[in-house]
């Protein structure tokens, strides 16, 4: 986080705008809000340093509820809107808030471009595999096979995940939580909030009215135990009710493998320990098959590495500190010339 | 019969004044030619003269060697008076083989002086040039001064001592013929042998071969039959101040840098690699000790969209690009018009439809610039109309859009991009400065609130404390900036961000006639990089009788607001435009004139005789 200021106590509501909401009831998008808004106060970053920047999609009125700088851009370019104000003032905390059609379908190029580039941002990318805004097409992280208004016999696209997508573009923060689970979910906004350089936070969210219990399977508090694992640096990868499940590594296959301890002579021994510093842990986690394996829950990937923001304003001081203030007669003066009298 | 006198035969050394001369240099990529032509210009600049350039090379980055299409070429016109264009027809084409020559000879002058590198007329080069005999020697040449000389070993020989390899050597071939290029215009060798030094400082035999080349040239001039040819241009009067040689992408670059400068806030660049628009890419990234930040984007889009974004956090935010990234740029120029955000765009035009030529020039991007973009979406628009004028527009590019709060797209061209010009070089201390002022007062505040005279909305930058705010695209509330679908507030929204625009026509100069008198028979009104040979044909066309004035247009929307009476005092007017009509049909249709049309479309700028005789053929219609 950059410039953090002792600024007044602030609460909540005071990250709350005078817009009325205009989700649907029942969206997943106001738990986020809400969590948003809670964690807000405890950055300590004061409101007007604070943007909120966004593309096209139901997820991207988000900057609309917040009360800080908004900018509610273009389909899929949020993320080179906020990359030229972070270029511009790097003392910025921007936030992007975008969703997977905007992100990943009009938008990927932009997306894997700011991760690479690694610009010092906070993304919350809005899951919930359907194009809401625009009435129920599939997004390019719905299911094969699944029936919407454009696909009637079934859509024929191979979906995208999200956090995999962003591991392979080589961003240095990966994780991924659920709208309704506020506690994980926070954590996870607080984590995000953290690191320098662009951080990317998939957050599963349902769309009750276009594509409602799309996470049901796993997002519903009676399976939430035994069908995600919150993953945790340091710490072995373990889920179920009593974490008496865990993951193990397969080393002739090099695959994960989802046992239960004390079954086949398991023990907690061989279960892998997380490391946020692993790309390819990172990228196993993120694309297990679910139900074979739980959904992984958490900080799959964290890395340090300059941010793309940082090292301009580092070439930006290099120079002055080797040409001195740019002068500008000497600039038109420079090379040949010659004097009329 | 009486003995007839005496020929007497110029010496060597005594040099014929004239008043100017117009040269090409043809040979392959590889050839150097523009490296031929830059610093025969620097010479003839620092000579004094007044003059104009123009590369022409071709699209492909190494055509194979010896091809037609594989002709690179600059051409230079140098005087003693006032040159506005880089010439027509050449007096003198150097022809490094045999592809340029036949490409280029149908453009010499009669009578005019070609100097071939013979040693390169070998029969594959004649072969893939598409000729059948050898032009040196089948007669097709007769009524042109030739001079085939056997560069190629000329050069070998001089730079023998060096020690290069004969490939290496070889290439020193371009400074040979420079060298004799020197002699012909008794032009001073100190300015190329220092930039061959700087040039190749650190490899000392590079530095002897080039200047030996260079050297052995000029004095095959002297011994020469060709000696007779040795003239010298004196330097033209023109105004007091110093001069540099200008061209048009580094007069761009460094007016956005002045700009910069002038409205003390930073400068940021978003742009993506596209011919003939990445010089200035390459020229503002050198800048970072001026404030300027350059991003290469991914693309189009997110090289608009992160200067947007950069505008919107208080830098002057740019994107500079050509037709086919302007068709990309379209949605953020909206929403650019729709927060009401200053934005520069360039569109340094190319041939077009789509790829058309890249490296060519055209001005068919004009309805692209006024119109091109989904609904009512205003911006100012700019034209430049030299290279050294493309400085003062960058200026008042940033100077409107940071006032009205607007995208403002300037226009160049191709042939304004890589033409250049001698160019006086401004006390910096005479540039006005730009008003840039942050709204941080939060009493009454809205970000939709507006300068009463410019219509301007005030400009609440992140940071700025108790001004926190929310704007997008979506249509918003004239009173309050909250979104809004109001059907009355939209067609006000709309209203006035018309007028906005249009109100800078208060604030920009009156149209002048360039040439002429203020009324008369004929008007030819010209936009954009037409200038120097509308200029010089009117001219032309005056002294020899007709009346004929020229107005040239560097504001296009708003048009300055004289300009209806300014067409209303003359019978007829004449729009010359690289293009198919585009310019006359926005007049047409704004002025109710029927103006008419000169186009042409063949990615070449207009030469001076074309539009002269169009005047003349108008007139006499
Ligand atoms: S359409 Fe779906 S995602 Fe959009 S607001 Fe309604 S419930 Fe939420």
């Amino acid at each position: 986080m950059s410039n953090v200021v002792p600024a007044p106590k602030l609460t909540r509501k005071d990250f709350e705008s005078d817009q009325d909401v205009r989700w649907c009831p029942g969206c997943g998008d106001y738990s986020i809000l809400a969590n948003v808004q809670r964690v807000m106060p405890e950055l300590g970053v004061p409101r007007e340093k604070l943007v909120f920047v966004s593309g096209i999609g139901c997820s991207s009125r988000f900057p609309y509820y917040m009360n800080t700088y908004g900018f509610h851009t273009i389909h899929g370019r949020a993320p080179a809107v906020a990359m030229g104000i972070k270029a511009a003032n790097p003392d910025l905390t921007v936030w992007l808030v975008t969703g997977d059609g905007d992100g990943l379908s009009i938008g990927g190029n932009h997306l894997m471009h700011c991760l690479r580039r690694n610009v010092d941002l906070n993304i919350l990318l809005f899951n919930n595999r359907i194009y809401g805004l625009t009435k129920g097409q599939y997004s390019p992280t719905s299911e094969f096979g699944k029936i919407t208004k454009s696909s009637p016999t079934g859509s024929v696209d191979f979906p995208v995940d999200p956090s995999t997508f962003a591991i392979g573009c080589s961003a240095s923060f990966v994780a991924r939580s659920i709208d309704v689970d506020a506690t994980h979910l926070t954590e996870m906004l607080r984590r995000t909030a953290a690191h320098k350089g662009a951080s990317f936070l998939e957050i599963y969210q349902n769309c009750n009215v276009f594509n409602d219990g799309a996470f049901d399977a796993f997002r519903e508090k009676v399976h939430r135990d035994d069908r995600t694992i919150r993953v945790q640096h340091g710490k072995p990868l373990l889920f179920g009710k009593d974490n008496t499940r865990g993951l193990r590594i397969d080393s002739r296959t090099l695959s994960l493998e989802a046992v239960t301890l004390g079954e086949n002579g398991v023990t907690e021994q061989e279960i892998l320990l997380h490391d946020e510093t692993n790309p390819t842990l990172a990228y196993m986690l993120a694309r297990m098959p679910f139900p074979d394996f739980p959904v992984a829950l958490g900080v799959l990937y964290a890395v340090d590495k300059p941010t793309y923001d940082g090292t301009l304003t580092a070439q930006r001081d290099a120079s002055l500190k080797k040409n001195g203030q740019g002068d500008l007669h000497a600039l038109l003066h420079s090379g040949n010339t010659w004097q009329v009298s | 019969m009486a003995n007839p006198e005496p020929q007497s035969t110029p010496l060597p050394h005594a040099a014929k004044e004239v008043s100017g001369a117009v040269v090409r240099f043809v040979g392959d990529s590889g050839d150097g030619m523009q490296v031929t032509g830059s610093q025969f210009t620097v010479a003839a600049a620092l000579a004094g003269n007044d003059l104009a350039t123009f590369p022409d090379f071709p699209a492909e980055i190494r055509a194979p060697a010896g091809t037609t299409y594989g002709v690179s070429g600059f051409q230079i016109n140098f005087a003693s008076r006032d040159v506005f264009t880089p010439g027509d027809s050449p007096d003198v084409l150097v022809a490094m083989n045999p592809a340029a020559l036949t490409t280029n000879i149908r453009d010499l002058k009669r009578g005019g002086l070609v100097i071939v590198n013979s040693g390169a007329f070998t029969a594959t080069n004649l072969k893939k040039a598409g000729y059948e005999k050898n032009p040196l020697e089948d007669g097709s040449l007769d009524g042109f001064n030739v001079f085939a000389i056997d560069i190629s070993k000329s050069t070998l020989a001089a730079v023998e001592h060096t020690g290069l390899s004969k490939k290496d050597a070889e290439r020193c071939k371009n400074f040979w013929t420079l060298g004799l290029m020197f002699w012909i215009y008794d032009r001073d060798l100190a300015s190329t042998i220092k930039w061959v030094e700087a040039k190749f400082g650190k490899r000392q035999e590079l530095v002897d071969a080039n200047v030996a080349a260079l050297k052995a040239g000029h004095a095959y001039g002297e011994t020469a039959e060709i000696s007779h040819f040795h003239y010298k241009v004196p330097p033209a009067a023109v105004a007091p101040g110093t001069y540099r040689n200008i061209g048009g992408n580094t007069a761009l670059a460094w007016g956005f840098v002045a700009a910069a400068q002038l409205a003390e806030r930073p400068l940021v660049l978003g742009a993506y690699p596209i011919t003939p628009a990445s010089d200035v890419l390459h020229e503002l990234s050198r800048f970072k000790h001026f404030g300027v930040t350059t991003i290469q984007a991914e693309d189009e889009i997110a090289a608009i969209c992160l200067a947007l974004g950069a505008s919107y956090a208080g830098s002057i935010g740019l994107t500079t690009s050509s037709g086919p990234g302007i068709a990309l740029k379209g949605e953020a120029i909206g929403l650019a018009v729709s927060t009401e955000l200053p934005l520069v765009i360039v569109n340094i035009q190319r041939g077009g439809p789509s790829t058309g030529l890249p490296t060519k020039t055209e001005q068919a991007d004009l309805f692209q610039a006024v119109y091109g973009r989904n609904g009512e979406a205003p911006v100012c628009v700019l034209a430049a109309s030299t290279p050294g004028d493309c400085f003062y527009m960058a200026i008042e590019a940033v100077r409107l859009a940071v006032k009205y709060m607007t995208p403002v797209m300037l226009l160049t061209d191709g042939y304004l991009a890589n033409g250049a010009e001698p160019w006086r070089i401004p006390d910096i201390a005479d540039l006005p400065k730009i008003d840039v002022t942050f709204r941080t007062d939060p009493e009454g505040f809205h970000p939709y609130l507006r300068d009463e005279t410019t219509l301007a909305r005030n400009w609440a930058i992140p940071g700025t404390p108790e001004l926190m705010h929310r704007i997008g695209g979506i249509e918003k509330s004239f009173k309050s900036g909250h979104i809004s679908y109001d059907p009355e507030n939209h067609e006000l929204m709309c209203q006035t961000r018309a007028e906005k625009v249009a109100r800078i026509a208060d604030d920009i100069p009156e149209l002048q006639i360039e040439v002429g008198e203020d009324s008369g028979k004929l008007l030819v009104l010209g936009w954009g990089s037409t200038y120097g040979a509308i200029r010089e044909a009117v001219q032309r066309a005056r002294e020899r009788g007709l009346s004929v004035s020229h107005a040239h247009l560097k504001y296009i929307n708003p048009f300055p607001k004289n300009l209806g009476e300014v067409l209303a005092r003359f019978e007829r007017v004449l729009i010359p435009e690289m293009n198919l009509g585009q310019l006359v049909k926005i007049i047409r249709s704004q002025y109710l004139v029927p103006a008419e049309s000169y186009p042409k479309i063949q990615g070449q700028p207009f030469k001076i005789d074309e539009v002269e005789e169009r005047i003349r053929l108008v007139m006499e219609s």
